[in-house]
């Protein structure tokens, strides 16, 4: 069981710590999962479940957000305060929560149709202004709970009941794209690696700000498979990077790596051919997006070759909601104001 | 040298000339004096959407009218007494307003031929005798501005922008309007150069010692203070005293404001009143859209604040499925609408009243709100206190209907004791509600106050009460997600109960003879206008009642009542009839719906026209 006493998140210190003992439990509520069998999103609710008591936190200062969506249901699962509101506006709505509560732990949940079609917009507002908000984004690329259209994540050419002939546009990469929006933290997991899970999301309440956790999730019904590539343990170790600070950007099964080009882009080259001193070094620390971006470019959206699974970006950034308390502060320190004063104003004439 | 001086009762100013002629601050200004000298006023500021059309054009006017008088007066008035035109397109837009007899100041500097050919003049109307059966008093503003100001280190520019000091301070001179004021007031605004506040001064002294010494002006006018209730009184618009009520409510309730909202006419001024205010703890979110401006509106309402969203009828079409959210979530939430001219982009700095069946209907399902509608700039204060009572006391999103006339126009305000207004205070939930059949107990979010049907405000950081909220349709009580049949009928039930049950004060008439047979009934900014042409009426002989709803949802509880007294009910109304509708749906009365939708107020007169044949038919 994880220790009560947490690890002190700093991003959450003006959230009241828990008294009690707490389990994975504590976090599970007495409505039943309403999730089709098999489906990925239980993995995830019960690494988010298991992960939370690592926090340390009152748990009625936890406060999950979601918009609409298979993954959208996860609020009714946590044992938290939380609210399933309307597609594509759970960020806008986290942002108004977190912005005006600082004592609060707000996470969001939501999936590429709901984060990157509907509600891109919003997305891209809160991740540049960077409150403090934890954003789940469960991508499945697909259309679950409307039964199976492509979704903005999916393949080009994906045959799908709205795409008969098979889908026309482009599919968003929510890595690339987070860090276009200015993203303090970008992070991608998997919905099957519990431990990895874990460590992202641990590293993403750590961060002070918006963190964007991005989870390859299965949707059985209507894209089974989609990522099972990464997932097979005959072929990801040849398809898949770690990103772990300090060490060397490679392929898990050592073989390839990234080096820079002589064009100043990233490349991937043998280990063998140009030895491992060679191999960039990953730093998500880096004040530079641009390495992180070049990473996230990597992986091929159709065969899923060279995907990089793990934290491209964790930078500090003045938080939107520490700087607006900051101003709410400074206004107020030569005393608060009064309202008659205010009324009155300085033009007034008196009838007797 | 003093002038005859003669007494007026009232007057009605206009004041016309290029968007960057500084007309409105000009007219602001007037205004100013104006309300401290103590008359009653009403003001109409009239101005493009387009912050500079091109120079002397006919879309680029901008203007503002100011009616004063000595008694009470409800409306901005119909036609202007005299009017200031700075340019050719000023005079060519305003003349169709102009009564025969009226006084118009032009400034003949900028009747060129080039400018008179902009707007389509053949020949100088001031030299070609088309306004004979006007008073014209042709004055070189512009060359007399740049001769006063000869002396001063700045540029011909400089000193020509100056010429609306010019004329503020012949028109304050013709008026006798107190200067001090309009010192003190350049004093603050050219504080940083001294050489420009110096030139502003000189210019408005220039203008002043011309009223003086000119012979086309033989008189001056004086309209002597109004009597009004004994208080203290300041000027002010409507944007602003909504956004005073909005604080006043926050600290009568004791929570902070926060307002979520996206930039839009006419409604941003609240927006950046609002943010002015820091020191009382207001927290204002400039939201990336109209969505997100509810949005965060309605997660503050939800960790506890007096949430509120600003905007005008394009941004209320966007924020509509939110809105049925916070109707669904049933979270106190105030959603000001500052009505335009619409549809899609209209008339953005013009006003209307075609937003009313929106904020009734305009969400999908059975989502009703209650509205509030303000009748006057400074009755905006009110209404805003009076929607944060209803959205806090029924946990319900409100709708505060202002309009465009309404967030510009001013009028004296007496200002209220603060300790005289509403206690608004409000109780989050802290304890558990239902008891499970084991007897052990757990807190229920949709447990319903017998008396006002409110469910509990129970926000995130109350141990215990962690609960789940959301869009889908709740379980009564529990708020769990339920699609059972019998249940969602109880619920849509239940929240149409709610709004029902609001408590609104009676509807008022005003029938001073007791014997009217017609009833005007109006709603928001039309009151002045109708106020003035039922005393119009009445003085011609006509009995007429009037009545005006500041509740359109609910009804307050005597409507039916008061409309079966009457033979004939009209409602003059800024759309084409949309009150009118709902009273003919909701009471079955036959409303003969009177409509203009031309962005301005209604004329005085004319709508005391429409009640005389009314009247005359019963």
């Amino acid at each position: 069981m994880s220790d009560t006493v947490g690890l002190g998140f700093p991003s959450l210190r003006l959230v009241p710590k828990t008294t009690e003992k707490q389990s994975a439990k504590d976090f599970k509520t007495d409505q039943e999962v309403r999730w089709c069998p098999g489906c990925g999103d239980y993995a995830i609710l019960a690494g988010v479940q298991s992960f939370m008591p690592e926090l340390g936190l009152a748990k009625e200062n936890i406060v999950w957000i979601s918009g609409i969506g298979c993954s959208s249901r996860f609020p009714y699962y946590m044992n938290t305060f939380g609210m399933h509101s309307i597609h594509g506006r759970a960020p806008a709505i986290a942002s108004g929560l977190a912005i005006t509560r600082p004592d609060l732990s707000v996470w969001v949940v939501t999936g590429d149709g709901d984060a990157l079609s509907i509600g891109g917009n919003h997305l891209i507002h809160a991740l540049r202004r960077n409150v403090n908000l934890k954003i789940l984004l469960f991508n499945n690329r697909i259309y679950g709970l409307t039964k199976g259209q492509y979704s903005p994540t999916s393949e080009v050419g994906k045959v799908t009941k709205s795409t008969p002939m098979g889908s026309l546009d482009f599919p968003f990469n929510p890595v690339s794209l987070a860090l276009g929006a200015e993203a303090s933290f970008v992070a991608r997991t998997i919905d099957s690696d519990r431990k990895h899970l874990t460590e992202t999301l641990r590293a993403a309440a750590l961060h002070e700000g918006t963190a964007l956790v991005e989870i390859y999730q299965n949707c059985n019904i209507f894209n089974d498979g989609a990522w099972d590539p990464l997932k097979d343990s005959e072929h990801r170790d040849s398809l898949m990077f770690r990103l772990e600070d300090g060490k060397p950007i490679t392929l898990v099964d050592g073989s390839r790596g990234v080096v820079r080009a002589a064009n100043g882009s990233l490349e991937i080259a043998d280990v063998a051919e140009v030895g491992l001193d060679a191999v960039l070094v990953h730093d998500s620390h880096n004040p530079d997006a641009s390495v992180a971006f070049a990473l996230s470019r990597l992986s091929d959206s159709m065969t899923l070759a060279d995907t990089p699974i793990g934290i491209f970006r964790d930078v500090p950034r003045t938080t939107y909601d520490s700087a607006f308390h900051q101003q709410l502060e400074t206004a107020q320190a030569p005393g608060r104001g009064d309202l008659g004063a205010l009324l009155t104003g300085s033009d007034t004439w008196e009838i007797a | 040298m003093s002038k005859q001086v003669v007494q007026l009762h009232r007057v009605i100013i206009r004041f016309a000339g290029d968007s960057g002629d500084g007309m409105q601050l000009t007219g602001d200004q007037f205004t100013s004096r104006t309300a401290m000298f103590g008359n009653d006023l009403s003001t109409l500021p009239d101005f493009p959407a387009e912050i500079r059309a091109p120079a002397g054009t006919l879309p680029g006017v901008s203007a503002f009218q100011l009616h004063f008088a000595d008694h009470d007066i409800t409306t901005a008035g119909d036609a202007p007494n005299v009017l200031v035109a700075m340019n050719p397109a000023a005079l060519k837009a305003n003349m169709r307003d102009l009564p025969r007899g009226a006084d118009i100041i032009v400034n003949t500097d900028e009747f060129t031929t080039r400018n008179l050919s902009k707007v389509g003049y053949d020949a100088n109307p001031i030299e070609d005798g088309s306004l004979q059966s006007y008073a014209v008093h042709p004055i070189p503003l512009t060359s007399m501005t740049v001769e006063a100001l000869k002396g001063f280190d700045i540029t011909k520019k400089e000193a020509e922008r100056a010429k609306n000091m010019f004329a503020l301070g012949l028109l304050s001179w013709l008026y006798h309007r107190p200067t001090d004021g309009t010192l003190t007031f350049l004093r603050q605004k050219f504080a940083k150069k001294p050489e420009i506040l110096a030139a502003n001064i000189a210019a408005f002294e220039a203008g002043w010692s011309f009223g003086e010494t000119t012979e086309d002006f033989s008189v001056q006018y004086e309209v002597m203070p109004a009597t009004m209730p004994p208080g203290c009184y300041r000027n002010i618009h409507g944007n602003l005293a909504l956004s005073y009520g909005l604080i006043a409510a926050a600290e009568r309730a004791e929570l902070p404001l926060f307002l979520g909202s996206y930039p839009i006419t006419p409604a941003s001024d609240i927006l950046h009143e609002l943010s002015k205010h820091k020191k009382f703890g207001v927290m204002t979110f400039q939201a990336e859209d109209e969505i997100a401006g509810v949005g965060s509106a309605i997660g503050a309402a939800y960790g506890g604040m007096l949430a509120v969203t600003t905007t005008s009828g394009p941004g209320v079409a966007l924020k509509s499925e939110a809105i049925g959210l916070a109707v669904a979530l049933e979270l106190p939430l105030v959603i000001v609408d500052v009505q335009r001219g619409g549809p899609s982009t209209g008339l953005p700095t013009k006003t209307e009243q075609a937003d009313l069946l929106q904020a009734m209907f305009g969400r999908n399902g059975e989502a009703p709100v209650p509205i509030v509608a303000p009748r006057s700039p400074a009755d905006c204060f009110d209404a805003a206190i009076d929607a944060v009572r209803i959205a806090t006391t029924y946990r319900t999103p409100v709708f505060l209907l202002s309009d465009g006339y309404l967030a510009n126009g001013s009028e004296p305000w007496r200002i209220p004791d603060v300790d005289s207004l509403p206690d608004l205070r409000v109780t989050f939930a802290t304890e558990h509600n239902h008891t499970r059949e084991d007897g052990t107990t757990e807190f229920w979010p949709f447990v319903r106050d017998p008396e006002t049907l409110a469910r509990p405000w129970a926000v995130p950081g109350t141990k215990g009460l962690e609960h789940r909220i959301g869009g889908i349709e709740k379980a009564d009580g529990s708020g769990n997600i339920s699609y059972d049949p019998d249940n969602h009928d109880r619920m849509v039930r239940l929240r149409q109960a709610k709004v029902d049950g609001i408590t609104v004060p009676d509807l008022e008439v005003d029938d001073p003879t007791g014997d009217a047979r017609v009833l005007l009934l109006g709603w928001g900014s039309t009151y002045g206008p109708i106020n003035a042409a039922c005393q119009i009426a009445r003085r011609a002989g006509s009995s007429v009642a009037q009545a005006h709803l500041r509740h359109l949802n609910p009804f307050p509880a005597n409507t039916a009542e008061v409309l079966r007294r009457y033979d004939k009910v009209v409602i003059p109304e800024m759309n084409l009839g949309q009150l009118a509708l709902l009273i003919r749906g909701r009471f079955l009365v036959d409303a003969i719906a009177y409509n203009q939708v031309r962005g301005l107020p209604f004329r005085a007169e004319e709508l005391a026209g429409v009640i005389k044949d009314v009247v005359a038919s019963v």
